[in-house]
């Protein structure tokens, strides 16, 4: 079926999509019978579950509504390490189709796991992003967001085939390539990081070509935090149709939530993934139009069910019904987080990821600060660090070969190559209490 | 014989420098010679000074990182052929030159130059041996006196 020919059939709705449009006591009444059923896995099947269950002496037949949720202890990134590498997982590995894993502080990655049904699943709400953002049959995906353990690439990849669209799979990266194979085979959709499809629109200047005269008309931009002006400006200069998307690894990858055409907040895909708002500081449920920091339960995971997971993404869940007529709640896109972490092209940092490098060059660790800056929409990270006398030689080959270490340790850690500058001592602003440790020059 | 250099950490910005030698004079601190190595984003300034001593401590009290580092003076004969002579020395003896820098004075026959080695003690009693004039610290501030 053409493109054409779908669209007047189908308009914008795509069979995948039926669930975002369930009457909402329908959908409550799903979500418990979700709730209930993943509590009770994870009870059976993952001991940190149970041991916390037990510790405040609930059982799973406890949850008798949604709002008894509430109840259930918080999961944190913290519990993903300690039980490194497959200390949550709720299947045997003979069902376990997929692994995908995320850099951690100390070494340790984040490990996430996926049955065949929860690739299912991760495809559909990938399906439902595209179609919320009016992608169909017919559509060329040019698919940037990179591929391998990072579950963007992969996500994004399986629910384009889905919708039935041709996926092109270029990975990150190489943006004249990008811009060749984006004018050469037509692309009307790209997905990569916001910043990143700034960089290909700046770059396709040089080049000699208006991205408005191509066919590309839709962009689903994640994988780190964006504005209002970042959208404006792409969508002034490049002629695309810019569209939000949020996902995290630990629920189950890009696909968590995404923007309709309305472009006012997110749409979670809430049969699958159940949103809370709590005070970061008392763990309190706030109500919804209230901000605080999202908690996510996973619904229908069966490898790996996360029970009130803590993002640390501060936003707040709309009370209003959205004009698109999808029933399942939006949430407002992400500008900040309760944690010190910062998303640099598409990449979590922690600055403690930073200090373990800082210490491989010996002694105690020097002061230091992250820089983060955006030339022509790329993200350059810069580490300035005070010279210390433990860590100055008269040697220039010394003092040279330890800024290449620390570069290359950072690279393994995060793998990104970031800039590193030996500052005078004391010239790193010191601040009362908690030492601010990232200065972020981006216009985000 | 050996002598002992201030080297100083710069950062690579406008000022750095100028910032080291206002701290020395402010202190009355003479340079008996000095010089700059650069690296890409930042640069090291190995300083010849009487007071040494003195000098680190006034640089480390205005916040700079400074460490000590032993160096020879060696009298080079102020004519073709004199340094080549001095290097062929070295080079019999297996020492290794990190880098050399020359004074700014010198008498109209000789000149001296500082010679960082990464032996500074095998080096020294090498270069005695085959006859290469070590000037010491009161020798130098002697000349530069003059």
């Amino acid at each position: 079926m053409c493109a054409e020919l779908w669209n007047d059939t189908f308009g914008k709705f795509h069979p995948a999509s039926a669930p975002d449009y369930l009457p909402v006591p329908q959908l409550r009444l799903l979500q418990l019978q979700r709730l209930q059923a993943v509590v009770l896995r994870a009870y059976d099947y993952v001991e940190l579950f149970r041991e916390r269950m037990g510790q405040i002496g609930l059982l799973p037949r406890d949850l008798e509504t949604l709002g008894d949720l509430r109840l259930l202890p918080f999961t944190v990134k913290n519990d993903l390490r300690d039980t490194y590498p497959f200390g949550l997982f709720a299947s045997p590995m003979q069902e376990i189709v997929r692994l995908h894993a995320s850099s951690g502080t100390t070494g340790r990655p984040i490990v996430v796991a996926y049955t065949r049904e929860d690739v299912e699943v991760w495809t559909s709400a990938m399906v439902r992003t595209f179609a919320a953002a009016g992608l169909h049959q017919g559509d060329i995906v040019q698919n940037a967001y990179g591929y391998g353990l990072f579950t963007g690439g992969l996500g994004a990849h399986y629910g384009a085939e889905a919708l039935g669209a041709t996926v092109i799979p270029i990975s990150g990266g190489n943006a004249d390539r990008q811009i060749m194979l984006m004018k050469d085979f037509g692309s009307t959709a790209i997905c990569c990081t916001p910043s990143y499809f700034i960089h290909l629109i700046e770059r396709a200047g040089e080049m000699g070509i208006d991205m408005k005269d191509l066919p590309l008309r839709v962009g689903v931009f994640g994988a780190e935090p964006w504005s209002e002006s970042m959208r404006q400006y792409i969508q002034a200069n490049s002629g695309v149709e810019a569209f939000d998307i949020y996902g995290l690894s630990e629920i189950t990858g890009p696909g968590v939530g995404a923007e309709c055409t309305e472009h006012d907040g997110l749409h979670i895909f809430e049969d699958h993934f159940y949103p809370e708002i709590i005070d970061p500081e008392t763990g309190e449920v706030l109500a919804d139009g209230q901000e605080g920091e999202l908690v996510l339960t996973t619904l229908s995971k069966k490898a790996m069910p996360l029970i009130r997971y803590r993002t640390r993404d501060i936003t707040r869940l709309y009370t209003e019904v959205c004009p698109c007529g999808r029933t399942v709640r939006r949430i407002a896109r992400i500008g900040r987080r309760s944690d010190d972490m910062f998303i640099i092209r598409g990449i979590n940092v922690f600055p403690s990821q930073v200090e373990n490098a800082l210490l491989q060059m010996g002694g105690t660790l020097p002061h230091y600060q992250i820089v983060l800056t955006r030339d022509k929409g790329l993200d350059e990270m810069e580490v300035q660090v005070e010279v210390t006398p433990e860590i100055f030689s008269d040697s220039v080959s010394v003092m040279e070969s330890l800024n290449e270490r620390v570069i290359n340790v950072l690279e393994q850690t995060l793998n990104l190559r970031v800039g590193v500058r030996l500052v005078a001592p004391h010239t790193i602003q010191r601040s009362e209490g908690k030492a601010k440790r990232v200065i972020d020059e981006r216009k985000i | 014989m050996k002598l002992h250099q201030l080297s100083v950490f710069l950062e690579n910005k406008p000022g750095q420098l100028k910032a080291v030698c206002q701290t020395l004079a402010d202190a009355h601190l003479n340079i008996l010679t000095m010089t700059l190595a650069d690296a890409k984003e930042f640069g090291i300034v190995r300083l010849i000074l009487h007071d040494w001593e003195r000098a680190r401590s006034v640089l480390e009290t205005a916040g700079f990182v400074a460490n000590i580092t032993e160096v020879l003076a060696l009298e080079v004969p102020d004519r073709p052929g004199g340094l080549a002579d001095v290097l062929a020395a070295v080079e019999e003896l297996g020492l290794n030159v990190e880098y050399i820098y020359a004074f700014t004075f010198g008498r109209s026959d000789k000149a001296v130059i500082i010679f960082r080695f990464n032996d500074p003690d095998a080096a020294l009693e090498g270069l005695k041996s085959r006859g290469v004039n070590v000037i010491g610290g009161i020798e130098l501030l002697a000349r530069a006196e003059k």
